[in-house]
């Protein structure tokens, strides 16, 4: 009995502050926690993936995978050095020619050497943003006119509901088909398979928007609409002055979710039809089957996740700058 | 002094699932320049409603509003309304909030700098001159209502209507802003319909004051003429006998016809209960239900 009593309270000596949040400094909760939070993420990854055997070999673990991120960023740095050397060869080779034979007009080849990691990021990002955009500039004013008015959402709102839930998969045949029937032009300046990714991308990232949009406009404080009425405001500026600013922020999280949907949408769309991004290197590395390629796949999905969410900040970074109500922006 | 406001005959129906709701039934009242009425009555008995008629953001279903010999069809400003929740929008600073109520009346008639004046000049009638750069989040619940104040008056209203203007404020802030009230009211000799809850302030601020019996189918039960002489204190007027007697006046009709205007009922169980404040209870459906209840009684 005598020595339990005194064993516990040895223990109790013993015991280390508790660790709550009144004792945890800023910097800890900041910093620390979510450092902690991923060690032991890259500790689990790597024990599990040592136990996983593919016919690739084993399944990379964070070391193989920032291995391949070299090997990767070194791939494109060689990439960017012949295509250098390229324009040079073919600068030297054109003045030749015009000091041999000054009626000749020198014709300029481009560089059409493979897309390397780094590129495909960029096509990705330029082809999202392309998408979004046009989604944006469709969804925001018929939004606006949706919740102005009742009777076109009830004309609208089925043809909304049902659109809402297609995945990109079962629209890219379509739009594939009809963009190539349609834009038939011999010398395209806009690459079909952009055109291709960019309308699938906005086909599932317009409702959203659309839908948010039309429920902050529809729910605007019934007295700022009467301000307006009192005021005689015209339309236009009756959109303009109280409908635009009372709905930002509402806009602004139909933005968000658009954005999440298109990002998510354009790598499935780069991956099945083959159209470049990151969802084409993830297919092409894929079909490679070298004993790099899961790796190389790992390096992508996790750069995919991290553009993800730094679009999804910047947006949260447009918003405080645009949005009055700085509550929601938070 | 002509009739510069003329409500008729003003029936309101409301459509309902189970037919038609008659929030107003013939409530006729004639209002002369430069005239300060309130309405009072109890919580949803019509009040707002005729207030809205009048501003035009609701049309009566039979009868109408006359102002300066036209009817009002529909909202404008010059019947300028100030809110009871003072409607400020909240992205806009003091200023721009009448800046646009200003652009919009005197965009052909005021130069850019005659605009400014006028819109630093109203600002400054509210006692708002210091603050006219903050938003509505950045300044008290009286500050806005001032703000909404100053937005109205810049209008220029032949008429200018107040929804509760005081009702959300604290009772300190109420009184100053009664007196600021009625300092601009000297001062400009505005006509303005108010509603209130508020027996002193109608008392106080009131040339003639409106009461209006229980809704469904409200209508005014009497009308009390305030002859004090202004300027009014209300330090002074506390050991008035007259003020002291409309007071009375008016509290007696809020507690004894709460029902029809011919009916005439023994004094109500709740007289003991000396609230002036009428509005002070804070669920107002329970309020009303209330009132129904005791109506009933009364019916029987």
């Amino acid at each position: 009995m005598a020595s339990t009593t005194l064993g516990n309270g040895r223990l109790a000596a013993l015991r280390l502050p508790r660790l709550d949040g009144s004792l945890l400094s800023n910097s800890a909760k900041y910093m620390a926690l979510p450092l902690t939070g991923i060690l032991v993420f890259l500790l689990l990854w790597s024990f599990s993936a040592r136990q996983i055997d593919t016919s690739l070999g084993k399944f990379p673990g964070p070391a193989a995978v920032a291995d391949q991120f070299e090997a990767l960023y070194r791939e494109h740095q060689r990439s960017r050095e012949k295509e250098r050397a390229f324009y040079e060869r073919q600068e030297i080779r054109n003045a030749k020619r015009v000091a041999e034979d000054p009626g000749y007009i020198p014709k300029l080849r481009a560089y059409t050497g493979k897309e390397t990691f780094i590129d495909q990021i960029g096509t990705s990002l330029v082809t999202v943003m392309s998408g979004f955009l046009l989604a944006a500039a469709i969804a925001i004013p018929l939004g606006i006119a949706i919740g102005l008015s009742p009777a076109l959402n009830s004309a609208v709102n089925p043809i909304i509901q049902i659109f809402k839930p297609v995945s990109p998969l079962a629209w890219l045949p379509l739009v594939t088909m009809v963009v190539s029937a349609l834009y038939t032009s011999p010398d395209p300046i806009i690459a079909k398979s952009f055109l291709n990714s960019l309308i699938t991308v906005t086909l599932c990232c317009l409702w959203p928007m659309v839908i948010n949009t039309a429920v902050g406009v529809a729910g605007i404080d019934r007295d700022l609409v009467n301000v307006s009425r009192v005021l005689r405001l015209p339309a236009l500026k009756h959109v303009q002055k109280i409908v635009l600013p009372a709905s930002i922020p509402m806009i602004f999280t139909g933005m968000r979710l658009s954005l999440g949907v298109a990002w998510m949408v354009l790598i499935a769309a780069e991956m099945l039809a083959q159209n470049p991004g990151l969802g084409k290197f993830v297919w092409d590395e894929f079909q490679n089957g070298s004993s790099d390629s899961l790796a190389r796949i790992m390096a992508a999905v996790l750069v995919i996740g991290v553009i993800g969410f730094l679009l999804d900040r910047g947006m949260l970074t447009l918003q405080k700058f645009v949005s009055w109500d700085k509550v929601a922006s938070q | 002094m002509s009739v510069l406001l003329d409500i008729s005959h003003m029936d309101m129906e409301f459509p309902n699932p189970k037919g038609a709701f008659t929030a107003l039934k013939d409530v006729n009242l004639k209002i002369r320049q430069g005239e300060f009425v309130s309405l009072i009555g109890h919580s949803g008995c019509g009040k707002s409603t005729v207030l809205n008629v009048v501003a035009g953001l609701y049309q009566a279903t039979r009868g109408g509003v006359i102002l300066n010999g036209k009817e009002v069809l529909e909202p404008g400003p010059e019947r300028a309304v100030v809110f009871q929740n003072h409607s400020l929008l909240p992205w806009l600073t003091a200023y721009e909030n009448v800046e646009l109520a200003v652009k919009q009346v005197f965009r052909k008639s005021k130069s850019k700098v005659e605009m400014r004046e006028w819109i630093e000049h109203n600002l400054n009638l509210v006692h708002m001159g210091h603050a006219i750069h903050k938003r509505p989040s950045e300044i008290s619940g009286g500050m806005k209502q001032r703000v909404g104040i100053a937005r109205a008056l810049a209008m220029q209203p032949k008429v200018l209507l107040m929804d509760e203007p005081f009702g959300a404020l604290d009772a300190l802030t109420r009184a100053h802003m009664q007196d600021s009230l009625m300092e601009i009211q000297a001062e400009l000799n505005n006509t303005v319909i108010m509603i209130t809850h508020d027996v002193d302030e109608a008392v106080l601020l009131s040339d003639r004051i409106v009461m209006m019996t229980n809704g469904p189918a409200a209508t005014i039960g009497e009308i009390l003429k305030i002859d004090l002489e202004r300027p009014r204190h209300r330090l002074d007027l506390a050991d008035d006998t007259h003020y002291n007697r409309y007071r009375a006046q008016v509290l007696k009709f809020l507690h004894e016809r709460h029902s029809k205007p011919d009916v005439r009922t023994a004094p109500a169980l709740n007289t003991e209960t000396n609230s002036v404040d009428t509005g002070s209870e804070p669920d107002k459906t329970k309020n009303k239900n209330t009132e129904r209840t005791d109506a009933v009684v009364d019916a029987a």
